[in-house]
């Protein structure tokens, strides 16, 4: 166990690298409950998050979701979000934990102006999420709707293992896979029966250190490696978060559209490293021996069978042309760019 | 979580054996669990002089990186080379075919080889790692 945000988390049930073949092939069982669950409720609601957020909530249908993000009048990132649907005049929006009470402060207080109401309801959700390609048939026979007809990024309400919760087809590991929100006093019946239901397909309890390998490997950015205030959508590239065709202000529009117009101060760049040795977090990336980036997060990879990292380079950077590497304490580390994600499933 | 109770060990959460006057070194099963998935371990070479409390290696895992001290003063005579091809036996079996470098150990003034005093014994080592939580 492990202190994350305010919380008690697993990192490793058992092995994290046998955790995440298990989602690449079977399935995997998070416990992600520390994630914020925020609720938009009323009939100026999608009005509010269209003006709060960067993406065009209010032209999303009930019953879909959309990965956003919520951005500062200076167009840096407060945090990356996924918001759902859930209704004509209901949304729930999921914030990091370490942000949950920054996101929740910037929606009540963007949200003032109009008809809505915005409840921070973490302690009301337990979030329980099967990644990977054998979660559908796992989950199905326990769920009261039918998982065939939902697709990628929907959810819907409706009874698991015999209790209420509402089922989406989302997650972060580069897999198909359901994240379920329940009542917390439900939890643990709703994860023994996952657990004894997937047993025999494949399915594993699986940790932080495995949804962070797996993220890394699907090219997903991680707020506080990838994102943060100190830089827009737009270097992780991510400009396509920011719709400036919806109707209205948003915060954070004068500063996004310039950004888009300028282009990006810096590129976000897949790195693998022909070594045993890892680049991590915070190691200089050098091109011809001066340094011209940062590595941002950096792990093994389980599927590659080599380091992958992710890391901002400047954009002035003819990347492409230079050789790089990375500095492993005190090594110059040959690093080969690579286009993200490092990892797509076949579908 | 093992400890066996015949060997020697330091805060560093490296063990020691001792056969004659050569020194078998290892990590714990307490630090293998805490570092997770073991991916690479970076090892002295054989003949190079290693010295007590001081870095001689690393020990690679998903998630981090960590130095491997030298529990005693002495040559490098041997490095378990299958850790190259299976890294994970640091996991799977710390104490036996995990261990990491074999030491001749250096000669006191006396001519005599032995431990320094400060390797802690299996009950003392449990106790640290009890208060490291």
């Amino acid at each position: 166990m492990t202190p994350f945000a305010g919380w008690q988390m697993p990192l490793r049930y058992r092995s994290e690298t046998a955790e995440h073949q298990a989602v690449r092939h079977a399935a995997g069982l998070f416990d992600l409950s520390h994630m914020g669950e925020i609720l938009v409720n009323g009939p100026g609601a999608g009005a509010a998050l269209d003006y709060a957020l960067t993406g065009y909530l209010s032209a999303m249908p009930p019953g879909r979701a959309r990965y956003t993000m919520i951005c500062a009048a200076d167009g840096g990132v407060l945090d990356d979000l996924v918001v759902y649907r859930q209704g004509e005049q209901e949304f729930l929006v999921i914030a990091n934990a370490a942000n949950t009470a920054v996101v929740f402060g910037e929606l009540l207080s963007r949200a003032s102006g109009f008809d809505a109401v915005v409840t921070d309801a973490t302690d009301e959700y337990a979030l329980i999420a099967i990644q990977g390609p054998a979660a559908a048939g796992i989950l199905g026979p326990l769920v009261s709707m039918d998982l065939g007809a939902m697709k990628y990024y929907a959810g819907a309400f409706g009874d698991v293992a015999g209790v209420p919760a509402w089922v989406a087809r989302t997650g972060y590991t580069g897999e198909d896979g359901f994240e379920l929100f329940c009542r917390p006093a439900d939890a643990v019946g709703v994860w023994e029966a996952l657990a004894s239901a997937g047993a025999s397909a494949g399915l594993v309890p699986a940790g932080l250190a495995a949804r962070d390998t797996l993220r890394l490997e699907a090219g997903m950015p991680l707020y506080g490696n990838e994102l943060g205030p100190d830089m827009t959508p737009y270097e992780a590239g991510m400009g396509r978060v920011v719709k400036f065709d919806k109707p209205g202000d948003f915060v954070g529009r004068a500063a996004l559209l310039a950004r888009s117009l300028a282009g990006p101060r810096r590129e976000l760049v897949g790195l693998t490293l022909q070594s045993r040795r890892v680049a991590r977090h915070g190691y200089p990336v050098f091109a011809d021996g001066i340094q011209v980036g940062t590595v941002t997060s950096g792990a093994p990879s389980p599927t590659l069978g080599q380091p992958i990292a992710m890391a901002y380079l400047g954009a002035d950077l003819d990347a492409r042309a230079a050789v790089l590497t990375v500095g492993i304490r005190g090594e110059a580390v040959p690093a080969q760019l690579t286009d993200l994600p490092f990892y797509s499933r076949s579908r | 979580m093992s400890i066996p109770a015949d060997l020697h060990y330091t805060p560093e959460h490296e063990w020691v054996s001792v056969e004659g006057s050569v020194a078998t070194v290892g990590i714990t099963d307490y630090a293998a669990q805490q570092l997770g998935d073991v991916v690479y371990v970076s090892l002295p070479s054989v003949g190079a002089a290693v010295t007590g409390g001081e870095p001689c290696g690393e020990v690679e895992s998903v998630k981090s990186v960590s130095d491997l001290y030298s529990p005693v003063d002495g040559e490098v005579t041997e490095v378990n080379t299958e850790l190259d091809d299976d890294p994970s036996l640091v996991n799977a079996e710390p104490y036996t075919a995990g261990w990491m470098f074999r030491v001749q150990l250096a000669q006191d003034g006396n001519g005599d080889t032995a431990l320094p005093p400060d390797l802690l014994s299996a009950a003392e080592y449990e106790e640290l790692t009890k208060s490291a939580g």
